[in-house]
């Protein structure tokens, strides 16, 4: 599979920096912090996103993130570029991303678009867990 | 050392250097480029003359007579011939056919389109070592039994089935016997002449030979009769119809008359540096050998790397080429099914890679593998959120997954 410059890229520097790209673990149990865990091992994908918020106006914001992500290059790829997507984001609109969002941004071919549908599912997880916190 | 480094000889073989050779001797003007079946000049007898040698060293290493010897354009369709020619001719005396699960596509589907035909086949269950015992095979026949097809030696993780035992049984039952050996030539001795095999199928380009051609060996005593699947001018006594393709068919003679001479060595270097291979990463946590340890062909090596996807682990191995059984390198999104029938639980298969060692690797190669893998492992395992519940004792078994 040949795959885009911007998935081998973001893939890559995940793997050679893995805590400049946000690659880590909080204590679940934290209460802000909000973690969505996606995927399963057979299907040969899982991803754990963490996000660290604080209150803010009548809102959130996601003040970082932390992810870790068991899967091909391209869902590696993805995670990792969602949590670029996420920091500063309010709940609200971190929940407006979109899977095509992530697609796009990495140039995803078709057979590896369920990677960012993925990424987006852990995102919606991580905040309901977050929500239910509160 | 050159990088990227080749590791993946299950899948093909750079064709060798000598026969590179022979092969541009039989292309042009100045060279044998005349048809084999022109019967009325020099040029086509001297082409004859040479795919007629080329089948004697394809009929040599494999000891057999080379009137055996059937051109084809690859073991796929020397299975396809093999299975649906031979079935096909013997429809008359019975419907059931015996293969295994863990066979090439080339043999599977041949068998799926026999079933659309009438025809019954039964999908043998390897051991969780990647075997197909002679019981296994004498369970399964059946009074309608008219056809057995396995392969000698398996493309994914190198195991041997012990095709001599097999082919007594089948001969005592007068039951046709046909064996897959694409991977087997040059890397495992075959002697036709002391094995009770009826039908076996070959290709060049496993065997440091060009890629699109094959024979397949159809025996003579006892005779096996097949219906020819392509027609055209009776070819190869009537079995496949086709010009004979002689810069190819020349090839083919001389990498297996390479192989013959060369095997005894290339087994002794090729089975040094895998063992030197897996001896580099066996010590590693969660580090899985897949298929039978000692009934094992010397350049395969199957390692499953728990907790690390295996198309993530071909991505940060990109010096190396390597294969994986990880759906995520194929196109239908299931992981391998040879490694699924071995009971592998997916993850596991996930998990795969398939190293091929050959005829031209190096030492400085092997080290600079191993270091890189052990590498490659660590850091995904630190980007893997299973290694860390594995760490943690969380049983991944009792999750409960929310897969999309």
């Amino acid at each position: 599979m040949a795959y885009s410059k911007k998935v081998i890229d973001k893939f890559e520097s995940t793997l050679n920096e893995p805590e400049k790209n946000s690659v880590g673990r909080w204590n679940p149990s934290d209460t802000d912090i909000g973690t969505g865990m996606v995927g399963a091992p057979a299907c040969g994908d899982v991803m754990r996103l963490q996000i660290k918020c604080k209150p803010k106006n009548n809102s959130h914001v996601i003040s970082d993130v932390k992810f870790k992500t068991y899967g091909c290059g391209s869902a590696i790829a993805s995670s990792s570029e969602l949590v670029d997507m996420l920091v500063g984001k309010t709940l609200e609109e971190a929940r407006e991303i979109k899977n095509k969002d992530i697609a796009n941004a990495l140039d995803l071919p078709p057979i590896k678009i369920h990677c960012s549908v993925l990424a987006e599912d852990s995102i919606h997880k991580a905040i309901e867990d977050y929500e239910s916190k509160l | 050392m050159q990088l990227p480094i080749y590791l993946d000889y299950a899948s093909t073989t750079p064709v060798d250097p000598r026969v590179v050779k022979e092969m541009q001797d039989c292309l042009s003007m100045d060279g044998n480029f005349g048809n084999p079946a022109s019967r009325s000049h020099a040029f086509g007898w001297k082409a004859e003359e040479a795919t007629e040698q080329a089948r004697q060293h394809v009929a040599d290493l494999v000891n057999c007579d080379p009137r055996e010897i059937v051109w084809t354009s690859g073991a796929t369709e020397s299975d396809n011939l093999a299975i649906k020619g031979s079935a096909r001719f013997n429809k008359s005396k019975g419907n059931h056919i015996i293969t295994s699960k863990i066979e090439h596509k080339a043999v599977l589907d041949s068998c799926r389109q026999l079933e659309t035909e009438g025809f019954e086949v039964t999908y043998l269950d390897p051991t969780d070592k990647g075997i197909i015992t002679p019981e296994m095979v004498s369970d399964a026949i059946t009074d309608e039994t008219i056809l057995v097809s396995l392969m000698h030696l398996n493309n994914e993780i190198g195991v041997i089935n012990d095709i001599e035992s097999i082919g007594k049984i089948t001969r005592e039952k007068s039951i046709i016997f046909h064996v897959d050996a694409a991977q087997s030539t040059g890397k495992l001795p075959i002697d036709l002449a002391s094995l009770n095999v009826d039908l076996m199928s070959f290709s060049a380009h496993k065997t440091y030979g060009p890629k699109g051609i094959g024979a397949l060996y159809a025996s003579r005593k006892p005779r096996v009769r097949l219906k020819a699947q392509i027609h055209g001018g009776g070819h190869e006594r009537g079995m496949r119809s086709g010009t004979l393709a002689t810069h190819q068919i020349v090839g083919m003679g001389e990498a297996f008359r390479i192989a013959k001479s060369d095997m005894d060595s290339d087994i002794k270097k090729i089975h040094a540096l895998r063992v030197k291979l897996w001896d580099g990463l066996k010590d590693m946590e969660e580090v899985y050998l897949n298929g039978d340890e000692k009934l094992r062909a010397a350049g395969f090596l199957n390692v499953s790397f728990n907790y690390v996807e295996g198309e993530s682990l071909i991505m940060a191995l990109k010096d190396i080429a390597v294969s994986s059984g990880s759906a995520c390198t194929s196109a239908s999104l299931e992981p391998s099914y040879v490694l699924r029938a071995l009971g592998l639980k997916d993850e596991l298969a996930h998990s795969s890679i398939r190293f091929g060692i050959g005829r031209f690797t190096t030492e400085e190669e092997v080290e600079y593998t191993i270091d890189l893998v052990k590498d490659s492992v660590e850091k995904l395992r630190k980007l893997s959120p299973l290694w860390d519940m594995y760490k943690d004792g969380v049983d991944l078994d009792s999750v409960e997954w929310m897969a999309t």
